[in-house]
């Protein structure tokens, strides 16, 4: 495999992907602060759809008592995972509750016994070293183990590569290039033992011939200590600091700054040979193999100038909001906005009843000052959009033909590849909602598919 | 959270925006033009000054005017028809009737960008589209060229000029301009004094040296595209080399770069956001295009100038390069 390696020695420059923008990354706020553990609430939400893919099937009863770790959902299909509950309690309901996306959704509800010592007791996974690849990818499955930068995707099936196919560089992504988030920062600085060893049983079941760590510059503290684990590591590894730049932490970009190669329209990194792996999801391989914890809980940063507080946190999956805004001190009254997720493509809340799901990578209070609302003007033909996408698609053109509901001209013009970056939006000069307008194209055009593979069958 | 008393705001992402809009835009681009103004004080005097309030009162007036149902004055803040005003002003001669600057300004704002819906909906260049109309209407008083006289506060007789009124004797001198002398008379004038500017000619156009300067930093603040500069100098200095090389004695590239309103076009005019193309590929046939029709218009048409019309026909044909060149897309090889 050609490796164009990233950035240049002697000039010192970093390697990067073309276009793309540079918000605030507004990281001081977190990003020296240690990872805490937030005390176990009183209750649990768990969302049989934390992931991308099917929902899980739930195997509890309500009034069941269930012990820290243990199985309360299996998998409703092959894209879809395990769920399992946080703490030791009782299920006290399997009903609707509101989904951070937005809808009602089912969930299960599960009342933490107060007395219980919250220890897990579950019984040790065999060793990965001696499982054959089936059994390790449905193990994958059963832990419930989903990709933990934000798409929550099924970890196992990317781990499952197709006969045929084959994965010559592993890539973890540790850039986080969303502003604000520092969680993926602190776990490769805290647990970085952790990531070495979960990559290590991952290579056991893939031989990749090269795994690079991809980090933006702008955690040199990561970058220093993984890099002298990489040195005393057997695997071929290696860290790749690369520029601060948004999206950088997009599959293609990553792609693009480290190998200078793209994926083909609509295939998948394997397609180029490659595998990327949020570093969060390869310590949760780590912990469930070497301490039998399914993924229960995850680190989230909890951030903005409107939160008195702001942190790190290791949170049981299904805490709520209100917990976890209320353990970091609460909320000012310059809250303008609340989120999950990054401010780029994060999910804005109207409630803080909502609970973390498992691809939740951050709770934002986003103050007045920090989302200056923005005045509308028409589109002057600027170009920054066409130079800010990383994708080379023509924003302002799609924005003209959504607004004219253009559908078939928009797919002509390639909007199903919008990865829904936000780069657009951010530097349009005019204040044009560009991005929310392709989220509605994007929509409108695989419903006309649908509907036309349905009349066709 | 309305039990807490918070009120949030349900949108979505992105939450963050850069800080550049449109009127901070308009107005980098009014700032830079202040340069040339000065310069254009300095070698034609209070003249200079009174067409510029001119043509930038007609172009202002006829902004608030056809706007005044609509919040009076909004449309006015965004700076674009006070650069439309400065624009068309620098492209007039010095001695040039103020009623007459007045009524281009009405026709820029008007027929150039209001009746096709206002910013961002015009296809031609409102200020060239001013200055063609005035060159159609009143060809004699466009084409009168002053020298710099270096008196400041004097007033050329012919700027008080009123309709009807035609203004029999001119005080000042008149000259050819570098590139009618060169046509008609198949002189050319010093490289030097078109960079500095000491010729006559429109207003802002003189001073190559300084359009080159402030195209550099629009450049480098990002208002401009380096593309379009690039494409049309790059192909005017190609085509005119080559037919220099022919034969010695059609003008020499440098001359044909700093002669008349290139540099002044190139870097306002034929950069104006709305007008020019999208795309990188658009972009390249569109300044390429310019500069071939410059050197056609200035070595074989009539007119000693062409910089106007090559760019409003460019601008013609934008609409159609913004929908047939495509941009290339990532994984689509």
């Amino acid at each position: 495999m050609k490796i164009k390696w990233p950035g240049n020695s002697i000039t010192g420059t970093l390697a990067s992907f073309k276009h793309g923008v540079h918000p605030n990354e507004s990281k001081e706020l977190t990003d020296h602060r240690q990872i805490e553990r937030m005390p176990f609430s009183d209750h649990f939400i768990l969302h049989l759809s934390q992931h991308t893919g099917v929902p899980s099937i739930p195997v509890v009863k309500e009034g069941q008592k269930v012990r820290r770790g243990e199985l309360i959902a299996k998998p409703g299909g092959f894209v879809s995972v395990g769920l399992h509950t946080p703490v030791d309690g009782t299920v006290t309901a399997i009903d609707l509750f509101d989904h951070p996306k937005g809808q009602m959704s089912p969930a299960i509800k599960i009342k933490t016994d107060p007395f219980s010592p919250q220890i897990s007791r579950q019984p040790p996974v065999p060793s990965p070293e001696q499982l054959p690849l089936n059994t390790f990818i449905e193990l994958v499955q059963r832990a419930g183990i989903v990709g933990m930068g934000g798409a929550a995707f099924p970890s196992h099936v990317k781990f499952s590569v197709p006969e045929g196919k084959e994965c010559k560089v592993m890539m973890l992504n540790g850039c986080e290039c969303e502003p604000y988030l520092t969680c993926d920062h602190r776990v490769m600085v805290e647990y970085s033992q952790e990531l070495l060893d979960g990559t290590s049983i991952l290579q056991h079941f893939i031989g990749a011939e090269a795994i690079y760590i991809a980090i933006e510059a702008n955690k040199p503290d990561a970058i220093h200590i993984l890099d002298q684990a990489c040195q005393v590591s057997e695997l071929p590894i290696e860290v790749v600091p690369l520029k601060v730049k948004y999206p950088q932490g997009a599959e293609k970009m990553m792609i693009s700054a480290i190998l200078g190669d793209e994926i083909p329209a609509g295939k998948l990194p394997l397609d180029v040979g490659t595998m990327v792996s949020n570093v969060g999801t390869i310590v949760a391989l780590s912990q469930y193999f070497r301490k039998s914890l399914p993924l229960v809980e995850r680190v989230i940063t909890v951030s903005g100038t409107a939160v008195r507080r702001p942190s790190n946190l290791l949170v049981p999956i299904g805490t709520s909001m209100r917990e976890v805004v209320d353990y970091c001190g609460g909320l000012t009254d310059e809250l303008a906005r609340i989120l999950l997720g990054g401010p780029m493509m994060g999910v804005v809340q109207k409630s803080l009843e909502v609970p973390v799901l498992k691809g939740t990578s951050g709770i934002l209070a986003l103050s007045h000052d920090e989302v200056s609302d923005f005045d509308t003007y028409t589109c002057i033909r600027c170009g920054r959009c066409l130079d800010a996408c990383p994708l080379f698609l023509n924003p302002a053109r799609l924005g003209l033909l959504a607004r004219k509901s253009l559908w078939d001209e928009m797919e002509d013009n390639h909007v199903l590849d919008c990865f829904e970056c936000a780069a657009c939006s951010f530097v349009c000069p005019s204040g044009i909602p560009l991005v929310q307008s392709f989220r509605v194209g994007k929509a409108m055009v695989r419903e006309k598919k649908a509907r036309m593979a349905s009349e066709k069958g | 959270m309305m039990d807490r008393g918070y009120q949030v705001q349900i949108s979505t992402a992105p939450f963050l925006h850069d800080t550049t809009d449109t009127p901070k835009l308009m107005w980098e681009v009014v700032y830079s033009l202040m340069p040339v103004v000065l310069v254009s004080f300095y070698f034609f005097g209070m003249s200079a000054l009174l067409v510029i309030v001119a043509s930038v009162g007609g172009c202002l007036l006829t902004e608030w005017f056809f706007n005044r149902n609509d919040q009076p004055g909004l449309s006015l803040r965004d700076g674009s028809a006070l650069i439309t005003g400065l624009l068309l002003a620098l492209t007039l001669p010095p001695g040039f009737p103020l009623w007459m600057a007045f009524l281009g300004g009405v026709v820029a704002i008007g027929v150039g960008k209001l009746i096709w819906g206002g910013l961002g909906h015009n296809i031609f260049n409102p200020a060239l589209l001013g200055r063609a109309f005035l060159q159609a209407a009143f060809p004699t008083a466009i084409t009168t060229w002053e020298l710099p006289d270096g008196k400041y506060l004097g007033v050329r007789g012919t700027n008080l000029a009123v309709p009807g009124y035609q203004a029999d004797s001119l005080d000042g001198l008149t000259g050819a301009t570098p590139l009618a002398s060169m046509k008609f008379e198949q002189e050319s004038t010093e490289i030097l004094n078109l960079l500095l500017g000491n010729t006559s000619g429109s207003l802002g156009e003189t001073s190559g040296l300084l359009l080159v300067v402030i195209g550099f930093y629009l450049i480098y603040r990002r208002i401009i595209q380096w593309r379009i500069p690039v494409g049309i100098l790059g192909t005017v200095f190609i085509v005119t080399a080559v037919f220099y090389l022919i034969d010695s004695q059609y003008p020499s590239p440098l001359f044909m770069w700093f002669a008349g309103g290139l540099m002044f076009a190139t870097v306002y005019m034929a950069t104006d956001l709305v007008t020019s193309p999208l795309t990188p590929r658009g972009v390249w046939i569109y300044s390429i295009g310019i500069g071939i029709l410059v050197v056609l218009i200035r070595l074989f048409g009539g007119l000693p100038e062409g910089v106007m019309y090559a760019i409003l026909f460019m601008n013609a044909a934008t609409p159609l390069l913004n929908r047939f060149s495509k941009t290339r897309v990532y994984g689509h090889r």
